[in-house]
This record gives C-alpha cells, structure tokens and sequence, in this order.
C-alpha cells in the first residue's frame, strides 16, 4: 500500500487542473458574460413595455399557444442535447448522433416556429420601427433566435467532427462547449418566456 | 483520477468512474431535470392564462417559477452545484447573478424614476395658465 493512495491530496497541491476543467471554466465565463450583455437587453425591453407608441401592444401580438410549443421544443432540445452527452460519455457513436439529429431536429423547430411568428408580426405592420416596445422585443427575442442559429450551425460542424476526428480529446471538450452552449440558451428563453410572453400577454 | 475529484467542469456529469453507471445516474438526473422543468414550465403557463387566482399576484409568482426553472436547468441539466469540487464555477455565477441584477434593477429603478421627474403637468403644458 503507498501512501499516496490512503491520503487524500490538497487541491492547492495537486498541481495545473487538466485541460478539461480549464476550457470548461473559461467557456462557462463566457456564458456568464453572455448572460450579462442579454441582461442589458432584458432591462431595455422591461423599461419599454410600455411605449407602444399608439401600435400594437403584446397582449395583441402574442399567441400563447405557440410560444407553449416553442418552450417546450427548445426543453426537449435541451434534454436531447443531455442524451447526446451521454452518449458521447459512452463513446456510443450511433447514440451520439441520435441525439445530435434529435437535438438539432427540435432547435430547428423552434427556429421555424419564431421566425414565422416574427413573420406574421411585420405583415401586419408590427415591424421594429412601429414602437420602441416592437424594437425593444425584436431586439431581445431576435437576439436569442440568432444565438439558436449559431448554436444548430456549430451542432453541425460537431457532429462533422465526430464523423471524421471521432472522440478524440479536443472534440471531447467542444462537445462539452457546446453542450454548455445550449442548456444556457434554455435558461436564458426560460426569462425570456416568463417577461415577455406570459407577464407581457397579460390583458 | 485524483484531479477529476478535486475539480468539476460546468456540464461534466456528477460521476466519474464505472462508465455505465456513469451512464445511468446522469440519466436519472436529466430525467428528474426534465420532470422538475415540464412541471415549472406547465404551471407557469396555467397561472398566466387561468382567472381563478388573485390577477396583482400573478407576475411575483411567475417570477419566482422562472427563478427555480432556472435553478433546476443549473443544477439538472448544467451541474453546477455546491459541492467542493465547484467553488470557482459556482463563484462565477454569483459575480455573474449579481451583475444581471444590478444592471436590470438599476435600469428600471432610473428610468421609473426619471419618468417620475420629467413628467410635465398640466400647468406646463396648457398655454391658457402659463403667466
């Protein structure tokens, strides 16, 4: 028995933390700073509400139904997004894209679902420039959605790596980037739903 | 491995070791995550939409299931928790919730008040009562 085993090492003496917990923490500092430049957007949108400027005003515009199914594509992205994490924890290559097609699958529905609900906003008028609440919204929910598109290209471009790179140690961590990357966009369409679509549709 | 006890990355799963029961326990937790969410997200909607409770109420309560939603999606789906092994990713959040708060309640306490101050009043307005 050494006696390296039996005692437990001091963090601050276990030296340099692998590769893997240092990409992870910088990459989860760079979500928290996502998340401070989104707070800006949300404080923009609270402040002009109100300022709809004679136009249409939310409780109009929004159709609760559809955002119900929004949320819950984008929950079960999330979910898929969790599954596919496993699956790459197990090296399960068929699994892995299971999960990768089901996630990728759900995000893209949801993508459709508010594009198409900014659609039928500017055709009847309630473009960006009719209110600043227009703005404020299009602003803070487009902001989101562009943040989706660059989250399903770069689920792409993974799912290519894994093809042609399999697991090897630097997919590995974006893997873990990018799985980092969507369960935020979740949390930060969790505010958004709850601000904008359910106390904004409000009478 | 000695370092992957001492530090976690945000989306590692709790367990390392035996790669299926790996497997399994991050299952149960996205599954449990997932049941907490569906719950969190159903009643929210339900409570914007129904009549039945007291309407002044309604916007605290939605808040506060967005508040827990979020700290399920944290713990559920992102594990970050509060063990040992977490301290930095956990600080960051803390630095990062406190920024978030600042910035929006800062906003909306300024502006509410400054539309407060610049409001004109009739008397500024009607030219008849100008002197």
């Amino acid at each position: 028995m050494s006696a390296e085993i039996a005692v437990p090492l001091d963090p601050s003496l276990a030296g340099p933390a692998p590769k893997r917990i240092i990409v992870g923490y910088g990459f989860w500092i760079f979500l928290l700073s996502d998340i401070v430049m989104f707070s800006a957007f949300f404080a923009t949108y609270a402040v002009l509400a109100g300022a709809t400027a004679g136009g249409p005003t939310g409780a109009q515009l929004f159709h609760r139904t559809i955002v119900a199914i929004e949320t819950a594509c984008l929950l079960f992205s999330s979910f898929a997004c969790g599954m596919m994490s496993l699956a790459v924890g197990a090296r399960n290559r068929f699994a892995t894209y299971l999960g990768g097609a089901a996630t990728f699958g759900l995000g893209a529905a949801f993508l459709g679902l508010e594009l198409n609900e900014f659609a039928g906003m500017i055709a009847i008028g309630a473009t960006p420039q009719r209110s600043a609440f227009l703005s404020a919204f299009f602003t803070l929910v487009g902001c989101h959605g562009a943040h989706v598109a660059v989250g399903l290209l770069w689920l792409a471009v993974m799912m290519a790596q894994i093809a042609a790179k399999g697991f090897r140690e630097t997919v590995l961590r974006r893997l873990l980037c990018f799985s980092l990357f969507w369960h935020a966009l979740d949390i930060i369409w969790v505010a958004l739903f709850t601000i904008v679509y359910l106390m904004g549709g409000r009478g | 491995m000695t370092a992957d006890t001492q530090d976690r990355a945000p989306g590692d799963d709790a367990s390392a070791g035996d790669r299926h029961a790996a497997t399994l326990s991050g299952l149960l937790a996205y599954l449990i995550g997932l049941g907490l969410a569906i719950l969190l997200t159903a009643t929210s909607f339900w409570a914007a939409s129904t009549n039945l409770l007291w309407q002044p109420g309604v916007p605290i309560g939605l808040a506060v299931l967005a508040v827990a939603q979020m700290g399920v999606h944290l713990v559920f789906f992102l594990h970050i928790t509060t063990g040992p092994d977490n301290t930095n990713n956990v600080l960051a959040l803390a630095f990062g919730v406190l920024i978030v708060f600042l910035v929006v309640a800062g906003s909306l306490w300024i502006m509410a008040n400054l539309n407060a101050n610049m409001m004109l009043t009739p008397e500024m307005t009607n030219p008849q009562l100008q002197h």
